[in-house]
């Protein structure tokens, strides 16, 4: 009778021992990969809170003997960035001039456009949309001579309203693309009734569409300013000694030749550089991830 | 008067967008085009002079190098990034408490910029005090790991670096796609005592092809794109040793000042591009008529 019983429960056990170990099994590789994606980070800011001495001897992955914020000061003031040595700080500050005009610019024609395309449609409309969709997908590398040389006609060669109307031009596909697919799932008998009530064409978008846009206006304005913080391309194509962005700054920074490697310089320069996109998708990471996934995944 | 301002409007605030595109994006791939066809060198000329750039481009050893980079870097890249960003995902949906926390920690690389991404990598894989000082510290006298100063290794340590920023974005492609799968159909091969490993092979992994399919193609043209990640990681180096098609481009347009192979590279990096996009926006605009 005895063993009747106990079979059972020696088959539970058994199975609740292994449900054990995979469980474990599973924390420990996803605290693992935790550990792979988290190890440059934690790199980063040690080696910046460390003296250059202590980098040399020290291990890579130690904790720093004794912090310093000298890098730190180095990095945004007095690093040399070729033969100007101001260090990031003006450089930071070209990234927010330039940022907060072409999201500002490019959100705003996205939703003017996503509104046109999703809710009044006319003939040819879904070709223009095609068209810019189209845009988005391009390697800028097709356009960068011809547009060196258009800013130079244009008088804004090297200039930061340079940087601002390419990053607008070059926005303005996938600000159309998401405002686009947000309008298009709102009813378009909402536009029908408004009409027969007598509401045009912008009194329709300020009272109805606008207030209802808050989750795409911040998905886009997201999307946006991660891609033209983190520019490069443009950035090292079309400024010039003072309007360079942050991101060229920085590399400049790093990859300057001359004296003694300041390695603890180079990883403050970098958190200083990463920090309002870290920031931003600290407090927003939802509508960030929105926005990436948005282009690639159906509906 | 105002009815025919009415009925136009639309189009009037669409139309200063589609011009500019028109312009900007197709008006200057004409332009790109038609200068790769010329004999331009420092100064744009307007000749047209046959196929001779993309004669010089695919007799240069450089663009050879460049192509066959992209190729390397391009499939370990997209192979790696989504076999590890698959795998997270299948990980992180067995109902774990800690999700919320550990999405976060996988996804942050993709909001930095890559230049930020190479900076940290160089440090990490420097050899004289990066990962390999760290293990013969340990006392491992012989370990090297100097991948990216090693002509031979350097396009793996691009790859390292690359997998590392896009892998968790592919996480969140596929985890929102497991989300996705019709969980009646799960709990039916449950009740069936179905293995979960033969769930996930037979049941959902195939229900997501859509979803490979599109983190193919962001990844994809991710690596076509791929420029500042390789700047701030190698320079290009060690000599030309992990110069990408993109890297080219631009050494030919601002520092060599030869308009002409800038052109002609730039046309065939949009080549390869629309080879892997067009059918997929084809698709996908049909799907959505249907």
């Amino acid at each position: 009778m005895t063993d009747v019983t106990l079979a059972p429960a020696a088959a539970a056990s058994r199975r609740n021992w292994s449900h054990f170990a995979l469980r474990w099994t599973l924390f420990t590789l996803l605290g693992l990969f935790a550990l792979f994606y988290l190890m440059p980070l934690f790199v980063m800011i040690t080696t910046s809170l460390k003296s250059l001495e202590e980098i040399r001897t020290g291990s890579l992955i130690a904790f720093p003997r004794e912090v310093t914020f000298d890098a730190w000061r180095t990095a945004w003031s007095e690093a040399c960035t070729g033969i100007q040595c101001e260090g990031l700080r003006p450089f930071f500050w070209n990234s927010v001039v330039i940022a907060v005009p072409a999201v500002a610019i490019s959100t705003m024609l996205g939703a003017a456009n996503g509104y046109v395309i999703a809710q009044w449609r006319f003939r040819g409309a879904n070709l223009i949309f095609s068209l810019m969709l189209f845009g988005c997908f391009i390697p800028f590398q097709v356009v960068l001579l011809p547009m060196a040389r258009m800013l130079g006609l244009m008088g804004l060669a090297g200039s930061i309203p340079g940087l601002i109307f390419v990053h607008v031009i070059y926005g303005i596909g996938f600000t159309t693309l998401f405002f686009r697919n947000f309008y298009v799932t709102i009813p378009q008998d909402l536009v029908k009734a408004a009409k027969v009530d007598g509401a045009g064409f912008f009194r329709i978008f300020w009272s109805i569409f606008l207030p209802l846009s808050l989750p795409i206006i911040v998905v886009t304005v997201i999307w946006q300013f991660t891609q033209i913080w983190n520019d490069f391309l443009f950035g090292v194509s079309f400024s010039q000694a003072g309007t360079q962005p942050v991101t060229v700054a920085l590399n400049n920074i790093v990859n300057s030749t001359t004296g003694v490697k300041e390695y603890n310089v180079d990883m403050a320069a970098a958190i200083i550089a990463a920090l309002p996109t870290l920031l931003v998708y600290a407090v927003a990471g939802k509508y960030f991830i929105r926005g990436l996934t948005a282009g690639s995944v159906k509906g | 008067m105002t009815e025919w301002l009415e009925r136009h409007i639309p189009k009037m605030v669409l139309a200063p967008s589609f011009i500019a595109v028109l312009v900007f994006v197709y008006g200057f791939i004409a332009w790109t085009a038609w200068v790769s066809l010329t004999r331009s060198r420092l100064l744009p000329k307007y000749e047209i002079d046959g196929l001779i750039q993309y004669e010089r481009l695919f007799n240069a050893p450089r663009w050879d190098t460049a192509m066959s980079n992209l190729f390397v870097f391009g499939t370990l890249f997209i192979l790696i990034s989504m076999v590890l960003g698959l795998m997270l995902a299948i990980l992180l949906d067995q109902k774990i408490r800690t999700e919320g926390v550990l999405r976060t920690i996988y996804l942050y690389p993709m909001a930095l910029s890559l230049i930020v991404t190479g900076t940290a990598w160089k440090w990490i894989m420097n050899p004289g005090l990066g990962l390999e000082a760290m293990v013969r510290g340990w006392g491992f006298d012989s370990f090297t790991f100097d991948w990216v100063i090693n002509p031979d290794k350097a396009i793996y340590a691009v790859v390292i670096a690359g997998v590392w920023q896009a892998s968790g974005f592919v996480m969140a492609l596929f985890l929102a796609g497991l989300r996705g799968v019709d969980g009646e159909i799960i709990k039916a091969a449950q009740v069936d005592g179905i293995p979960t490993w033969r769930i996930y092979t037979a049941i959902i992994i195939p229900s997501m092809a859509p979803i490979f399919l599109s983190a193919f193609i962001v990844l994809a043209h991710l690596a076509i794109k791929s420029f500042d990640l390789v700047i701030a990681l190698t320079g290009g180096g060690p000599g030309y040793a992990t110069d990408l098609p993109a890297t080219y481009m631009y050494t030919m347009a601002f520092s060599r000042g030869d308009i002409g192979q800038a052109a002609s590279s730039a046309m065939v990096m949009m080549g390869v591009v629309f080879a892997i996009i067009v059918p997929y926006l084809y698709s996908e605009l049909r799907a959505k008529h249907d």
